[in-house]
């Protein structure tokens, strides 16, 4: 009897909370797949038939391989699983092939590689001191924190129907963070520079941990009031944290370094001739500006300001991936957003020199809104983090419910098949409903002021004018893209107010660090 | 947590499960010329919408009976005719007299589904979340749990989302549902014009009016036939006539009329295999003609007998519960209309008393792969038994009298004092039938049978799904027959 409990009896919430969601994907597999099923099926044929020397050079699909060579053999890996499904798979001439094997074993796939992230999760889940302990399972930090990430919207909605492989991702960084909480340092490293080897567009964090890792483990030792001890720098650890990020990438870009093919690697990993506003419209501060030029120079050609000849054809609403000039206010190039960005970050990686963990938490979310280029899987990495701030204090809760409901409404504009409008629509509801409501009780107290519980009812309405009404209206053949503008926008607003109630906390607040000691 | 926003995540739940599942195909999809059950529905909705009521149920050149004609009680009829006039507002082709045969489309797919999922939120969900809310004696979290476990029920969802068998299952067993719910709290109108209404929707909820029937007469009868209870008989008397006058109406005016209805719905010529269905016929007809021993009437009233007429005697909502469970199972084993979705009749008042149905789906099984809905089916009742695992730590609560068995065994002891294994038997028994599904389940799936034995699986999975049906019925009978009112008063488990 006692074999058959497995992990579905005597109370292994956690199993069970996995084992469950692990279900809900698989009942996602017939659902819509945009074009990253293509492109991933044609990195599988690329790995699988192409030598090392070919696969940054190859071309014949437009979807080029564009991540770190981790992932490519990762995805070799798979491509030697894929051969038992549906060998045509692995051809590269086979453009948008997906035959039912072919939908399977990659939905799988990624269904299989979300193991690491429930590991991940239940590291972090370590961390998390049950201070009030003797209540109610379901409202223990620990269960709560295990629900906002193993059913989060973002994942399902991102990984498991528009098809990414996010989750295994995530549970990198969650577990590299969870060993940093746990002062395994040299292992935390480790993990983050394997992370940006899978994908680079973690590089934005790199800052924060650089300096997290520089003020926790390098200076060995605190003053009594907290701050820095600066006689305590340690060379040797350093030296091997830096060998151990060298030795990562040594592995990694060693073979195309010996081909001579890293200047080629690097043009394939940071295509910066992309847009500004990407097909999507990702909800960032970017997204403002852009609707704001937007706005402004509809104003211009109606009051007669601007001469309709000078404006550039190319609307950079139109969904095309392109690079785009402004039209009223000053145009704004890669080099640009990317020094926005990093001020934003170094602002308070600077005044993280004060003690640690809290600080480090709210950086990568502060950076967040004001990075290049995002694509369409926009907040929702910070999110998965942020959660783990969440669930321990008050304030923080109000600020990632907001950003979490709003970061998963913007999602939807992803899945625009009519079939999966039910699924969206439930699951944005399941999460939030369960969020919101299962912070409140934690905490006791309501965690939204008047103006934030209006926005945030504001999206009722929102999804029903976009979704329901605006298709049957004439404006529909004149503005297409509007909706999508109204999404970003109003996400935007939203996802800025929480950017600066996180910015004010992080710097009004009091080092918690120090009360904790104390 | 407050129980309310728990509950509405439960529903969430329970509705994102069925549409994921309703995403995969339907009955008889692509496949001429008869195609299934789905094609059924839309025929329905053609012909209540064009044809006047008097020639829905009649063979002529415009309704052909023989390309699925209607064969449900007048409420499917008029359901059918509501959804085809919302059809009509977003798609007159769909219905269109003899142009729509076989219509299949993206989006005529979605407006079915969606039907279904209307009718189940208005009528199916709300019965269960009230009914678990009105339970007596546990706490918020045991009914929360207790609306998942029932609102994640495979049979239901794969046959009325996956399957697509002439659905709204959810709206008739709903029906009988608010029934029990109104009966069981003393709101015997109510409850008995809800099971009228189920009844008028789908006959075959006449399984379950024995044991309705039964609690009625009992109440009435505690109450006294010369004062009160006597008024209780002659209200509901009227509530049921004047419920099936209404929904009967347009095929009163004419004799002609109600026959023809009469002879759609209970089609006496209708042959006895269907499918391979497990029942006691088809099991043991392999081994020994059992129909030559007794008449098969005899058999069915003997195996209903003992629990309806103790639910005369002792009315009370505990053997209520149990004998919906016995009847429907009896008439499902020895009856002779034979239609192997039946069983969801069953699992109906299972799922109120809460004990696992897994040999169901068993059953089930062999219906879903004709339609590729193995992974809807694996997955769905995976979910349904982790769900019940770990709400109710099933294997623990194995003593004799969580197991509501305590009487028994008390009274058997009198006679032999060694008989103190009974809950160790029992869970063998549950191991030793989860473990056959699974292997049943598996051998079907990947094995092809011998040739000299070509339907070997399904007869096996028939023979064993009788074997635990059987089991059941003994089991629910035994509760029933040592239930006592002192048993009653102890304290409520699940």
């Amino acid at each position: 009897m006692a074999a058959l409990t497995i992990a579905a009896g005597t109370g292994n919430w956690f199993s069970a909370l996995a084992l469950g969601v692990t279900l809900l994907k698989c009942l996602l597999i017939p659902t819509y797949h945009s074009t990253d099923f293509e492109v991933h099926r044609n990195w599988l044929a690329i790995t699988h038939s192409l030598p090392i020397s070919q696969w940054y050079y190859e071309a014949t699909s437009e979807w080029t391989l564009d991540y770190p060579p981790f992932f490519a053999w990762f995805e070799y890996i798979l491509s030697h699983v894929a051969k038992y499904f549906d060998q045509e798979m692995l051809n590269v001439r086979n453009l948008n092939y997906s035959s039912s094997r072919t939908l399977l074993f990659q939905r799988f796939s990624v269904i299989f590689m979300d193991i690491l992230f429930v590991y991940a999760v239940h590291e972090c889940c370590k961390c998390i001191d049950g201070k009030k302990v003797g209540k109610e399972l379901t409202e223990k930090p620990k269960f709560i924190l295990s629900v906002l990430l193993l059913w989060n919207f973002g994942l399902l909605i991102v990984d498991h129907i528009h098809f990414q492989y996010n989750g295994f991702l995530f549970g990198l960084l969650l577990l590299s963070i969870a060993r940093l909480f746990q002062k395994r340092h040299m292992e935390g490293a480790f993990l983050f520079a394997v992370l940006l080897h899978f994908k680079h567009i973690y590089l934005y964090v790199a800052p924060a941990y650089g300096v997290y890792l520089l003020r926790s483990y390098c200076f060995t030792a605190n003053k009594p009031d907290g701050s820095i001890r600066w006689n305590s720098f340690s060379f040797v650890r350093v030296i091997s944290l830096g060998l151990v990020v060298f030795l990562v990438s040594a592995l990694s870009l060693g073979p195309f370094l010996a081909l001579n093919q890293l200047p080629q690697v690097f043009s394939r990993l940071f295509p910066f001739k992309r847009g500004l506003c990407h097909a999507y419209w990702a909800p960032n501060f970017w997204a403002l500006y852009n609707a704001l030029d937007k706005v402004l120079s509809v104003i211009g050609l109606k009051l007669k300001f601007l001469d309709p000849n000078n404006i550039p054809k190319a609307s950079m609403t139109s969904g095309l991936v392109q690079q785009f000039q402004h039209t009223v206010l000053p145009s704004v190039t890669p080099l640009a957003t990317l020094i926005c960005t990093l001020i934003a970050i170094l602002w308070h990686d600077l005044s993280s020199l004060q003690p640690p963990p809290p600080g480090f938490k709210r950086f990568p979310c502060l950076s967040l809104l004001t990075s290049w280029n995002y694509g369409h899987t926009s907040p929702h990495p910070k999110l998965f983090y942020f959660s783990l701030l969440s669930v321990q204090k008050a304030g923080d809760a109000s600020i990632f419910l907001i950003l979490t409901t709003t970061g998963h409404y913007s999602l939807f504009p992803l899945l625009f098949t009519a079939p999966e409008l039910p699924i969206k629509i439930l699951l944005m509801l399941l999460f939030t409903i369960y969020s919101i409501s299962s912070l409140k009780t934690l905490f006791r107290k309501p965690l939204f002021n008047w103006m934030e519980t209006f926005y945030l009812l504001g999206l009722g309405p929102l999804e029903v004018c976009c979704e329901f009404v605006f298709p049957f209206t004439s404006w529909k053949v004149k503005y297409p893209f509007l909706p999508l503008l109204l999404t970003s926008v109003y996400c935007a607003v939203g996802i800025t107010y929480a950017w600066f109630k996180l910015y004010v906390s992080v710097l009004i607040d009091p080092p918690v660090g120090k009360t904790k000691k104390q | 947590m407050e129980k309310w926003y728990l509950m509405t995540i439960v529903v969430l739940i329970g509705l994102t499960v069925r549409w994921t599942v309703s995403l995969n195909s339907y009955s008889g999809a692509g496949k001429p010329p008869m195609f299934g059950d789905y094609e059924a529905q839309r025929h329905w909705q053609e012909i209540t919408f064009n044809l006047p009521v008097k020639q829905w149920y009649f063979n002529s050149s415009d309704n052909n009976l023989q390309y699925w004609g209607l064969d449900y009680p007048p409420l499917t009829a008029y359901h059918s005719l509501l959804c085809a006039y919302v059809a009509k507002f977003i798609n007159p082709d769909w219905i269109a007299l003899h142009t729509s045969r076989g219509f299949e489309s993206q989006a005529h797919k979605l407006f079915m589904r969606t039907t279904v999922l209307i009718a189940d939120l208005l009528i199916y969900i709300p019965a269960v979340v009230l009914y678990c809310c009105c339970l007596k004696d546990i706490s918020t979290k045991k009914k929360i749990a207790n609306a998942l476990c029932i609102l994640l029920y495979p049979g239901l969802i794969l046959i009325d989302y996956g399957h697509f068998q002439n659905i709204y299952n959810t709206v008739s067993l709903g029906f009988a549902l608010w029934g029990v719910l109104g009966v069981s709290c003393d709101w015997d109108l109510l409850g008995s014009l809800a099971f009228c209404l189920a009844i008028n929707y789908k006959q075959m909820e006449l399984y379950h009016s024995l044991p309705f029937f039964c609690f009625l007469l009992g109440k009435c009868f505690k109450k006294g036939l010369k004062g009160k209870g006597f008024v209780l008989l002659v209200k509901l008397a009227c509530t049921v006539v004047a419920s099936f006058v209404l929904c009967w109406l347009p095929f009163f005016t004419e004799r002609e009329q109600t026959l023809q209805v009469l002879r759609r719905l209970f089609p006496v010529d209708r042959g006895l295999f269907e499918d391979k269905v497990a029942n006691i016929w088809c099991s043991f007809n392999v081994f020994l003609k059992i129909r030559d021993i007794l008449p098969r009437h005899i058999q069915l009233i003997m195996s209903l007998l003992p629990a309806c007429i103790k639910l005369i005697l002792q009315p009370s909502s505990k053997g209520f519960k149990f004998t919906l469970v016995s009847c429907a199972l009896s008439f499902f084993l020895f009856s002779f209309q034979v239609h192997e979705k039946s069983i969801l009749l069953v699992s109906l008042p299972v799922c109120l008393v809460l004990i696992i149905p897994i040999s169901i789906y068993l059953h089930l099984l062999p219906l879903l792969l004709k339609d590729e809905l193995l992974m809807p089916s694996v997955v769905t009742t995976m979910a349904f038994f982790i769900a019940c695992v770990t709400s109710f730590s099933i294997f623990e609560k194995t003593s004799e009298e969580e197991l509501q068995l305590k009487s028994f065994s008390i009274s058997v002891r009198k006679y032999l004092p060694c008989f103190t294994f009974l809950s160790r038997m029992i869970q063998y028994l549950f191991l030793i039938s989860v473990i056959t599904m699974v292997l049943l389940t598996l051998m079907t799936v990947t094995l092809d049978p011998p040739q000299k034995l070509p339907d070997l699986f399904s007869v096996l999975v028939c023979f064993v799904s009788c074997l635990n049906f059987l089991f059941f019925l003994v089991y629910f009978n035994i509760i029933i027959m040592w239930d006592s009112k002192s048993g009653r008063n102890q304290k409520k488990i699940t």
